[in-house]
């Protein structure tokens, strides 16, 4: 399945979508597909300062731990609160309603890191994890 | 076949540390080395050698002393029914089995002992045991670090010494600050300060425990509970003595998030040190961060009740050196003891055994105190342990050797770890604590009194 266009990609499997000087994140498609079933969501707290590619929470699948790694810094503005009751939104919908938290973005060469959709499918094809 | 490590991994390491092969990096020096065999004594028959140990256990005449330490360990009676069924074949494992959802009757009974822990404690949920309190505490101070993203720890001077000496150890590696609150004038913890201590937002949890070190009921008050919840400080109840819950409010009803402690007391005998069964428990909220083994009741794929562990994906053989805590271990045998403990004795007998250590410490406490120069050291009510002052100009340590001389264990020196109450001694009754005994200390302590006047007078 080809990756969502409009969308920035870290070699750890999560997406960035930039709107304005904020910034919404998630993890992709084929990341949850490989944790499976998840259970639980640990998210930063609101207002801390988070670095790029720095370990901020955890993805809890029936399987495994998994670390959150931010694809991009800043202040955390919000987290979505209803992954707190409904985790497995986060297997129904990692690009839509299963996004995870909005950063305010501070510096835009940071993105220069990320890939993108055409690098990230590469990537992905090569089973690379 | 389990192999933990190939050949070039083992001479990768070697490489790095400069040792040329595993027999020399082992290799005891010639210096220190027994040269020749071992001075042991030559092989005698079984019945000889059984006569011979009976001989040595009969040089332990302490076990033949009548008894008034606590501190942490308990003396309680067992029902014979306890052992009976502990000591069954099926319940001896050496180890947790590593299959552990074949072992359906042991996890029933660890998801009973949990179900208990969260009965006695108020809190929604419990784990399948720690080793023992001191580092039930310990872990519970990580699980309020780990909530918190806080990296100190203020604890009460009335927690039980070696609980706060497990705690330190902890709080060096992990690089936590450890602080202390006074205890007050009446023994129990003097929270006067605590807001002021708190404001500044940098303590993860604030510790208590109750009944405290000195014996006395120590559930903080309404507004500590306040001024923690104010400033987001986890409230940690440490109870050294399971069997207090038996009459005494839940950790839960005085504020504490998280209940750390000792469930020896239960079933489990005291001997040397050990074993002991620690638990923790907590309010939902902190259910992911509680460490160790979680035995959880689901269905099997044919519809029937079925335990298993659950959670297990935070725990070190998955999440390595991410894990909640190191610690993978329960007491699973003692935790099964305490387990029948309780279901032998039930809600009711668990209270009457409660209430009778009440009784026989108060009866204690009143027939010390009316002997010449003896005083409560402290005013606050208590469980089943008291602080008792000796006649001035007395050590306790003094007491104590001359209660030896009588066969008489009188207590714990407090001045072990207190140097400012060398005159009090930790005075422990429990169900097993007989009139009988404490006319006996009555006697001795009378004496040692005597003595010490008539030496005084002589002076």
């Amino acid at each position: 399945m080809p990756q969502p266009d409009g969308l920035l990609y870290s070699k750890e499997h999560e997406w960035l979508k930039v709107e304005g000087d904020v910034g919404i994140v998630g993890i992709t498609d084929y990341a949850q597909n490989s944790l499976g079933d998840i259970v639980y969501v640990e998210l930063p707290q609101v207002g801390k300062t988070i670095k790029q590619f720095g370990s901020i929470g955890v993805v809890e699948s029936v399987k495994a731990v998994s670390d959150l790694y931010t694809p991009v810094g800043g202040e955390v503005l919000e987290v979505n609160k209803a992954l707190e009751s409904d985790p497995a939104l986060v297997n129904r919908d990692a690009f839509g309603e299963g996004w995870l938290y909005k950063v305010k973005l501070v510096d835009a060469a940071e993105r220069e890191a990320l890939l993108d959709p055409g690098a990230y499918d590469a990537l992905v094809a090569e089973g690379t994890h | 076949m389990y192999s933990p490590h190939t050949d070039s991994d083992i001479e990768a390491m070697l490489a790095t540390i400069g040792a040329p092969s595993l027999e020399e990096l082992v290799r005891v020096p010639d210096a220190v080395a027994i040269a020749g065999p071992l001075d042991i004594p030559p092989a005698v028959p079984e019945m000889e050698l059984f006569a011979k140990i009976a001989r040595y256990a009969e040089r332990n005449e302490a076990v033949n002393y009548t008894s008034f330490l606590g501190a942490g360990a308990y003396r309680h009676y067992c029902p014979p029914v306890v052992m009976s069924l502990a000591m069954r074949g099926e319940f001896l494992t050496a180890y947790t089995p590593y299959q552990a959802e074949v072992s359906q009757g042991y996890l029933q009974a660890i998801y009973e002992w949990q179900t208990y822990v969260c009965l006695l404690t108020g809190l929604d949920i419990a784990n399948a045991s720690v080793y023992d309190g001191a580092t039930a505490l310990a872990e519970g101070a990580i699980m309020a670090v780990n909530a918190t993203g806080r990296r100190a720890i203020l604890v009460s001077q009335a927690v039980h010494p070696n609980y706060r000496a497990v705690l330190r150890t902890y709080a060096r590696g992990l690089e936590l600050d450890v602080e202390e609150l006074p205890v007050g004038p009446d023994g129990a913890t003097d929270f006067s300060n605590l807001d002021v201590r708190l404001a500044d937002e940098r303590f993860a949890a604030v510790v208590v425990q109750s009944p405290n070190f000195f014996g006395s009921v120590d559930a903080p008050g309404e507004a500590v509970r306040a001024s923690a919840a104010a400033t987001g400080t986890v409230l940690i109840g440490v109870v050294a003595e399971a069997m207090s819950l038996g009459v005494l409010a839940t950790p839960a009803s005085w504020g504490a998030e998280i209940a750390v402690g000792e469930g020896q007391s239960f079933g489990n005998p005291v001997a040397y040190g050990g074993p002991y069964v620690g638990f923790i428990a907590a309010t939902k909220a902190h259910m992911r961060r509680i460490p160790g083994r979680l035995v959880g009741r689901s269905v099997d794929n044919r519809g029937n009740e079925a335990f298993t562990l659950t959670l297990q994906a935070r725990e070190q053989h998955i999440r390595r050196e991410k894990a909640t805590s190191n610690i993978c271990t329960n007491q699973a045998h003692c935790a099964l003891v305490a387990t029948i403990y309780l279901a032998a004795v039930g809600a009711t007998g668990l209270r009457r055994a409660a209430v009778l250590n009440l009784e026989r410490t108060n009866e204690l406490a009143e027939r010390v105190v009316a002997i010449d120069g003896f005083a409560r050291a402290f005013a606050a009510p208590v469980f089943n342990e008291v602080a008792i002052r000796v006649p001035a100009g007395l050590k306790a340590a003094n007491v104590l050797a001359e209660l030896q001389r009588h066969a008489i264990l009188g207590g714990v020196d407090l001045g072990r770890w207190y140097p400012e109450l060398a005159d009090c001694i930790l005075m422990n009754a429990t169900e097993m604590t007989t009139h009988a005994d404490i006319d006996r200390l009555c006697v001795a302590l009378r004496g040692v009194a005597g003595v010490a006047r008539s030496e005084a007078a002589h002076v």
